[in-house]
């Protein structure tokens, strides 16, 4: 699902590479934690996957595209297939519930009645059931994530990336949201998850992969957080 | 769905920012008001061109007595001389410019002036003696001025040629100078429209970086996420453009037809319709504007 060769990515001129000659696979159904220090290339993976950056060297295959490859036009074609969660849940302020769901919908023009059969139906998997009509703002850290997951997977997406979705929440709700990316995960959906929750990767005991300044020194199946271990 | 959804976005973006929009209508309306009175200008001139120059004829004056002209030195012109310029003009080579020839005499230009000048006291000192006669030549293109025009002046017995049309070319160029005045206003606004509409949009796609932020990242395409930009310029600048339309309207109607029209009668004026006619272009110019400003701000503010 996803396959990195080798992948390089420098920002600026002479800099040290964010990453530095990845490769890794990633297989359809799989779910893996991204493990390492901040700074150590985990959002720059991300952000590769996304075609939000471009690699430098080497070579990233997404649901079998080469995005080395891929148009700028096809990029948005790309994007329907990944969603994505961030620690700052990234929800629109003046929206409530349902319209931050169905936004994601809206702008890729679904039709209506798909929006209003799909959209419930995701709230209620999230756990969100009867919370449509809040704002933001009116909800808890873990039921706004809950809204962000709803958002990101609302469109059956093949890949579910998440860059510390618990970031800001406290275990007992982390542990909820993790319950709700495991579900995720069984539908058949590729999950990434890149975190700096040991308590969580050790407890759920999948995949990891470990960077250390930009470079892979760590992967493990059924792994857990610190290497020591 | 998606119409009803980008027309929402559209709706919200001018809402938020009113005072940008207003002032990108209030900036695209002067701008465009200056250049339709350009056109309307230039469309004044052609419409008394065509008019006047139908009318105009080039009128040579015969000598009449103590003219002080060398060519006039055997005093007032003979019958000889006459059928000498009557010859000229008959000759081959001008026949094709020349439409028609007619000879009035010194009666007859009397008879006119009187006509013309009755209520001047200065006129009834006037004689019949003291007028010229005259052949008026009326040519088929009155471009071709110049090659009559040299083949009867400096005969013996003509006094002097005169076109008609050299009267108008003083008025024809304060007509252009105007024109020239209102475009290169209507430029500096233009620019200064398109600078404005630029901003407003910028402002528009950084108040909204937050949604077309999630756009880009649930895989809205490009257009989707920049069309209620490009949208949001467009119709503020059509409704200047409107305004300009009602603002010119309004002031040839008032202050052309209306005023002018009713004082000075004898001149053909730019009507209402011809502002009708100036209307799509200045709708154009309008969305070329936006158009321009979209282009040069959404590349960089809504990158995928």
């Amino acid at each position: 699902m996803i396959r990195f060769e080798n992948v390089t990515k420098v920002y600026a001129r002479g800099a040290r590479p964010a990453l530095d000659r990845v490769s890794l696979d990633v297989e359809r159904g799989e779910f893996v934690f991204l493990v390492g220090a901040s700074g150590s290339g985990k959002s720059t993976f991300l952000r590769l996957v996304l075609r939000e950056e471009r690699a430098s060297a080497g070579r990233v295959f997404v649901a079998g595209k080469e995005l080395g490859n891929l148009s700028s036009w096809k990029v948005p074609h790309l994007r329907r297939q990944i969603g994505a969660v961030f620690q700052d849940f990234r929800l629109l302020p003046n929206k409530t519930v349902f319209e931050n769901v169905a936004f994601a919908l809206q702008v890729i023009g679904k039709p209506r009645h798909h929006i209003l059969t799909t959209v419930p139906e995701t709230l209620e998997m999230v756990g969100l059931a009867g919370k449509e009509k809040r704002r933001p703002h009116e909800l808890s850290g873990g039921e706004q994530q809950r809204v962000a997951i709803a958002r990101a997977f609302v469109n059956r997406p093949s890949i579910l990336l998440c860059d510390e979705p618990t970031g800001n929440l406290d275990p007992t709700t982390s542990l909820g949201i993790m319950r709700l990316l495991d579900r995720i995960n069984r539908t058949g959906t590729t999950v990434v998850m890149a975190t700096h929750d040991d308590e969580i990767v050790d407890q759920m005991r999948k995949r990891v992969i470990e960077l250390s300044t930009g470079e892979m020194v760590r992967d493990q199946s059924r792994g857990v957080y610190g290497s020591d271990r | 769905m998606r119409l009803q959804f980008i027309l929402s976005e559209i709706g919200q973006g001018l809402r938020r920012n009113l005072s940008m929009t207003i002032s990108v209508i209030l900036v695209t309306f002067v701008s465009l008001t200056f250049v339709g009175s350009a056109a309307l200008l230039q469309l004044q001139i052609g419409k008394m061109k065509d008019d006047w120059y139908d009318k105009v004829e080039v009128s040579v004056f015969l000598c009449p007595q103590n003219s002080s002209k060398p060519t006039c030195a055997a005093g007032e012109v003979t019958d000889e001389q006459k059928a000498d310029i009557q010859a000229a003009l008959d000759a081959p080579e001008i026949k094709p410019w020349v439409e028609k020839v007619y000879f009035e005499t010194k009666e007859q230009a009397f008879e006119a002036f009187q006509k013309q000048f009755k209520d001047q006291f200065w006129a009834s000192a006037a004689t019949a003696d003291d007028m010229n006669s005259s052949y008026r030549i009326k040519l088929t293109d009155p471009e071709k001025y110049q090659v009559v025009a040299d083949v009867v002046s400096g005969r013996q017995g003509v006094e002097e040629v005169q076109d008609q049309r050299k009267l108008f070319d003083n008025l024809f160029l304060v007509l252009d100078r105007a024109t020239l005045l209102a475009g290169g206003l209507a430029i500096v606004m233009l620019v200064a429209a398109v600078l404005l509409i630029t901003t407003t949009i910028r402002l528009s796609a950084l108040s909204r970086r937050r949604e077309t932020g999630i756009m880009r990242l649930v895989g809205a395409s490009t257009m989707f996420i920049q069309l209620p930009f490009m949208l949001e310029g467009a119709i503020a600048a059509t409704v200047g453009a409107l305004l300009a339309v009602g603002g010119l309207w309004v002031g040839v109607e008032y202050l052309v037809t209306d005023w002018l029209g009713a004082s000075v009668t004898w001149i053909p004026y730019v009507s209402t319709a011809d502002v009708l006619t100036v209307a799509p272009a200045l709708i154009a110019v309008a969305i070329l504007l936006s158009a321009i400003s979209s282009l040069v701000t959404l590349s960089r503010y809504t990158k995928v």
